[in-house]
């Protein structure tokens, strides 16, 4: 909302203060300054002069005029000019020598067209007034020549624009923020919504109400014999571009002029295009209306509409037919002032994407009892500037409406500040916003019928579950121009806000002690920890993916990460889809990364995951809000939304360990991927299940599924996979070859006990190798589960040392070297107790693996 | 000990004898060029087989009476030549030591950037620095899904459909518009999970993910992170909110950082206010004419936060709550725009792109 500060006023006796001490009082009331925007400050030495005599100077390509005109000082000065709108006599602005125009543009005396020029004769864009303009701005014959153009146009002004919260509907005038300001300086305020229209007997035009939850009151006024012709005052247009509308015509600009002014759309049709008696209603099917833009709009049965015999000719609220608007000749006018339904108005504006001035008046609340006034006011103008004729009569048709009505107790706002009002206090800023208060509870009465705002609760249970008890009761009627106050709380609002804000104390409460962080928070912090301890960098990629995602990731029919849960309006057509695994992102993520400059890069993600159930209802429920949802009722909604399981991934390209003057790098690997799913399994103290699988994105050669035990079963669970990443894969997203990766599932991780504390013994280690030749097949992890199983108790600790493949063990063959240290917890081992240990184990290993041990 | 006497003092224990030897050993020991020498002279001199060696082991051999001056006299020897070894042992190590540590010598300040570096993102770091001055007040830390039930998200939050706040939100819709599922456009769902699972009292802090259709640009991104606080009691005001948060920002921003309320709207506080920030760098001096100006409130004295109220008491009644009894109030603020002003992170496109030079130098914790 832009109100000019002059405009504003007009209603206040605001003191000498600046546009920005307004503005500081404004914002602290809730009515949030976005911009000021000075105007006219800078012109100086415009001033008033009448046109003597006019020499049309010949010669030049275009028509230049040499003028003599008088300026109110001794003698008349010289001025040559181009615009040819004027004649001897005519009255306007002429910039003196040394004045200063917008822009910062200064004028001087001098030569043109070889004459003297001595000033400027002014247009309304040369003022700043308007952007361009076809020639000089006439003023009125009587204005005083010599006179400050500035002062007499009101040019000089400050613009406050304000942000206007949702429930503030009557904000959207200068009346409601002129309240506002009354109320924040304390000083009186000339309400221009309260004037009697005089009584006039009669209709002005057949109407009436055929749908009451559409329209409780609607008002029509006439006027005939308007002038069309007849332009916008300069005043008038002024103010409509400053408050950020643009002049039309003078009809048009006077309901624009009237709504910025109360607050009340108002609508203006030709009279003489009107079919017989006006019906306010909702849309029949199929009924069409071709809007003033020109558009023909199918209406939808829920549309609230203005008809007359010929069918809709408006559509309330948001936009005018074009059969009946106003034209360049219409010299009969009606004017329609109306209460329409907030929510109706919403909905018809959403619906048809139609944003209007009127459509956002109206969905955030409009003064029930303006329409008779506006109308009157509008009337009024139209008289005195188009110069009409009012028709006698006024249409009134309405639905009536008992007011709301909300008993509190008097302490209750301060109870919700924690600061006690007195209760005069609370009345009073009660009183200051429009309420009227009465003591005690008016018992039986809330009122709120009507075309009620978004919310309003009349009766019922909600109603008595938002009551306030307790003594002291006042009940109060709110204003008709704040259809937001509902609730005691709103009230309580109004008056911690007029107190302000400021003076609220600041007290700690005393929370009851908490328990921390839970297990799963605490891993999901230590998961990252880790990862980034270990070299990778943490990326929040968006989680919106495509077709093209799942198919360079080469998932076959049917996986499951293709069920995916799809945007309605995405950002990007070609990403519609909710992520079902977190590899995409990282993996563009990782192409930029190496795009950049840096190729050898490790990054991880943890987040969620969408994976929609293959047999979940299409649609969630949207339960009652006067009550709290039963069980069962909530579970239809969980049952509708997808499993939002945690995960962590890793990707990783480049050398993971770099080359230096140390010598040679190493490239990062499969190997990096798997082990980063060993260092989350340890972050989370869970022993991890790693055996070979084939499962895209993977290398099918190079894949490691990784598995937990069920905590209670002791079955493997499957949670995750890592290794290098398949040629394919990498080719579709443009990676470096061999990049790996792994993602694993954060919440499918076992949450571990309290670590049980191991013995630590201080007797001597015994250390036997042992080197075993494998069918080179055979995982590792398999043979060294055999060894561990075999060893048995005594084994402390067991060490790959070395794997080796070649002539020595045989085609096909490999050959590992385990090093088991072997420890008693309560003696110092024998050779033979070692030995038949290692013995054990080699055994085992035979027995599950085909070991057989070298050298043997 | 022998009680045989030898009848003839044996040779090396003449005088002369044990002072030659003696003068042999001062004489090698002064030569040795190195240890190895020294150790070579030790061996010699004063080893098991050296002459003193073996003129001490015939000491026993002689009548009582000679004895103890033969003894003497070797002693003062066997005394003269351990000193004279110790001695060159300790000029021949400081002689190595100075020699040979020093042609050890590295350059120290060679690189060793071997191991790859990580960070965590800062966005999530904040996150758990500001779920933590929570937690230490005795606050929880609740979640909820991302996408999110419309109830959940909008109608338990007082936002009715036709409500001119809803299309504020700017919504990512799921499956189709009446699928009554979207992803959340803020964090405030979780207040209404907590208050439905959760006995009351109720004191939780949510961070997490939201979204709503805005283009990616220098201050907007459609993915966002938000941070709820929630806390429903018996008697709580908004004094209780101003403190809370008050406190909240010292611990964020130091001593003396407090916060502003200005009124404002949201459908589910009631009252509800936006909270300011003191400004951290000038303590609002900037707003000062005259002052000089400060970029991380553009000279304003206050930054911007967040939003804060009341809990509606009709999303309390939505959630089963006796507005009679219990009261209570939310706050919420922007992860991004926190990190924007704390760390003086300018550009919002950084933070989603990934590009590990901005992700870096933010370590471990924020």
């Amino acid at each position: 909302m832009k109100v000019p500060l002059s405009w504003l006023r007009e209603y206040v006796d605001l003191p000498a203060v600046t546009a920005h001490e307004v503005a500081d009082k404004l914002t602290a009331a809730g009515l949030k300054l976005e911009s000021i925007t000075a105007h006219g400050h800078e012109i100086k030495n415009v001033v008033v002069g009448r046109v003597l005599a006019i020499e049309e100077l010949d010669g030049f390509k275009k028509p230049i005029r040499h003028c003599r005109v008088e300026v109110g000082e001794a003698a008349p000065r010289e001025i040559v000019c181009g615009a040819v709108n004027f004649a001897e006599g005519a009255v306007v602005p002429v910039a003196l020598p040394g004045a200063v125009l917008p822009g910062g543009f200064e004028i001087a005396s001098r030569k043109t067209y070889g004459r003297l020029s001595d000033g400027m004769i002014c247009s309304e864009a040369e003022l700043g007034i308007a952007e361009s303009s076809p020639g000089i701005l006439l003023l009125p014959p009587d204005t005083p020549i010599g006179a400050d153009v500035v002062e007499l146009l009101g040019l000089r002004d400050d613009v406050l624009e304000l942000e206007i919260t949702p429930d503030r509907g009557y904000a959207l005038s200068i009346r409601g923020v002129a309240r506002e300001a009354a109320t924040a300086f304390g000083v009186p305020f000339h309400d221009p919504g309260v004037v009697e229209p005089p009584a006039v007997p009669g209709e002005s035009w057949p109407a009436s109400i055929a749908d009451p939850t559409a329209c409780d009151r609607f008002v029509l006024r006439s006027v005939s014999g308007f002038d069309p012709a007849a332009e916008s005052p300069l005043w008038m247009r002024l103010r409509l571009m400053r408050a950020g509308m643009r002049p039309v015509s003078l009809a048009v600009d006077v309901t624009n002029y009237i709504m910025l002014e109360l607050g009340q759309p108002l609508h203006a049709f030709d009279r003489s295009r009107l079919s017989g008696g006006i019906v306010v209603r909702r849309a029949l099917a199929g009924e069409t209306l071709e809007t003033l833009d020109h558009v023909v709009r199918k209406l939808h049965e829920d549309d609230i509409l203005i008809t007359d015999d010929s069918g809709p000719i408006s559509m309330a609220g948001t936009m005018g037919g074009l059969h009946t608007e106003i034209s360049g000749t219409s010299s009969d006018i009606v004017i329609e002032a109306a209460h329409f339904s907030a929510t109706g108005i919403a909905r018809e504006s959403r619906r048809h994407n139609l944003v209007s001035e009127a459509s956002k008046r109206f969905e955030r609340g409009v003064d029930r009892e303006l329409p008779l006034i506006a109308s009157w006011r509008a009337v009024q103008l139209l008289v005195e500037l188009g110069g009409a004729t009012a028709e006698p009569g006024v249409t009134h048709a309405q639905v009536e409406a008992a007011p709301l009505t909300i008993t509190i107790p008097a302490g209750h706002p301060g109870r919700v500040a924690g600061l006690p009002y007195t209760r005069e206090t609370v009345i009073r800023r009660l009183e200051q916003v429009g309420c009227t208060v009465a003591d005690g509870a008016v018992a039986g009465v809330r009122g709120g019928q009507g075309v009620a705002a978004t919310g309003v609760v009349s009766s019922g249970d909600l109603a008595d579950k938002l009551a306030v008890q307790g003594d002291d009761l006042i009940t109060v009627t709110p204003p008709t121009w704040r259809p937001d106050m509902t609730d005691p709380n709103d009230l309580a609002e109004e008056v911690i806000r007029l107190e302000g804000y400021e003076h609220l104390p600041s007290v700690l409460p005393a929370a009851p002690a908490g328990a921390g962080l839970t297990e799963a928070q605490r891993l999901r912090r230590r998961a990252g920890r880790a990862l980034a301890a270990s070299g990778y960098v943490e990326v929040l990629s968006y989680p919106f993916i495509g077709e093209r995602d799942l198919d360079g990731l080469q998932l076959p029919e049917g996986d499951a990460r293709r069920r995916v849960s799809r945007l309605v309006n995405p950002l990007s057509e070609d990403e519609p889809f909710m992520r079902t695994t977190l590899l995409p992102g990282l993996l563009k993520t990782l192409v930029r990364n190496a795009g950049r400059g840096f190729g050898d890069v490790a990054l991880f993600e943890i987040g969620l995951v969408y994976r929609p159930e293959a047999d979940a209802p299409a649609s969630a429920p949207v339960l009652a809000v006067d009550r709290r949802p039963a069980p069962e009722e909530l579970a239809e909604i969980e049952k509708a939304l997808p499993r939002q399981p945690l995960r962590a991934a890793v990707v990783l390209a480049g050398e993971f360990e770099r080359s230096g003057w140390w010598g040679a790098g190493r490239q990062a690997s499969w190997a990096d991927a798997v082990e980063a799913a060993r260092t989350l399994a340890r972050a989370a103290g869970v022993e991890l299940g790693i055996s070979a699988d084939q499962h895209e994105p993977w290398h099918p050669g190079r894949c490691a599924l990784l598995t937990v035990a069920d905590p209670v079963t002791g079955e493997p669970v499957t949670v995750g996979h890592a290794g290098e990443l398949h040629p394919r894969v990498a080719e579709a997203y443009g990676l470096p070859p061999r990049t790996a990766a792994m993602e694993l599932e954060l919440s499918a991780l076992p949450l571990s006990g309290p670590v049980q504390t191991p013995v630590v013994s201080a007797y001597p280690v015994a250390t036997q190798d042992v080197a075993l030749i494998v069918p080179a097949d055979t995982p590792v992890a398999k043979v060294e589960a055999a060894l561990r199983e075999g060893a048995g108790d005594l084994l402390e600790a067991i060490r790959l040392f070395d794997v080796y493949t070649g002539e020595q063990v045989g085609e096909g063959n490999k050959s590992l070297a385990y090093s088991l240290r072997f420890r008693a917890g309560d003696r110092t081992l024998t050779v033979e107790e070692t030995t038949a240990a290692r013995d054990a184990a080699v055994a085992l290993a035979a027995e599950r693996t085909g070991a057989q041990l070298r050298g043997a | 000990m022998s009680n045989t006497y030898d009848p003839v003092e044996v040779t090396p224990l003449h005088a002369d004898e044990v002072g030659r030897a003696q003068a042999d050993a001062l004489a090698a020991i002064a030569a040795a060029r190195d240890l190895d020498d020294l150790k070579t002279a030790r061996l010699a001199h004063a080893g098991d087989r050296s002459p003193i060696a073996l003129a001490n082991r015939e000491i026993g051999a002689l009548p009582p009476a000679a004895r103890s001056e033969a003894g003497k006299r070797i002693g003062a020897a066997r005394k003269a030549i351990g000193e004279a070894l110790a001695a060159r042992q300790a000029e021949l190590e400081a002689e190595r030591d100075a020699r040979v540590l020093v042609e050890e010598t590295v350059d120290v300040s060679l690189p060793w950037d071997r191991a790859p570096r990580g960070a965590r993102h800062p966005l999530t770091t904040l996150q758990e620095r500001i779920a933590d001055a929570f937690i230490a007040m005795g606050y929880e830390m609740a979640e909820g899904p991302e996408l999110e039930a419309e109830w959940f998200n909008f109608d338990a939050l007082n936002i009715a459909p036709d409500h001119p706040a809803r299309s504020d939100h700017d919504t990512f819709f799921v499956e189709s518009t009446e699928s009554g599922k979207v992803l959340r456009t803020q964090t405030s769902p979780v207040q209404i999970r907590a208050l439905l699972s959760r006995r009351l009292p109720v004191y939780v802090v949510s961070p997490g993910k939201t979204f709503r259709t805005d283009e990616l640009d220098a201050t907007h991104t459609p993915v966002f992170h938000q941070v709820e606080g929630l806390a429903i009691d018996k008697g709580l005001t908004m004094a209780h909110l101003k403190g809370t948060l008050d406190r909240f920002a010292e611990v964020m921003f130091g001593e003396g950082i407090r916060t502003r309320f200005r009124p404002n709207y949201f459908p589910f506080t009631e009252p509800s206010a936006e909270m300011d920030l003191l400004c951290f760098v000038c303590r609002g001096s900037s707003a000062v004419p005259g002052n000089p100006p400060c970029r991380t409130c553009k000279s304003e004295g206050w930054i911007e936060w967040g939003g804060c109220g009341m809990v509606n008491p009709r999303v309390l009644i939505a959630c089963g709550v006796d507005p009679a009894v219990y009261s209570g109030f939310a706050f919420g603020m922007g992860i991004e725009r926190t990190l924007m002003f704390r760390h003086s992170a300018e550009d919002m496109r950084d933070m989603v792109e990934g590009d590990v030079r901005f992700t870096l130098p933010f370590g471990m914790e924020v």
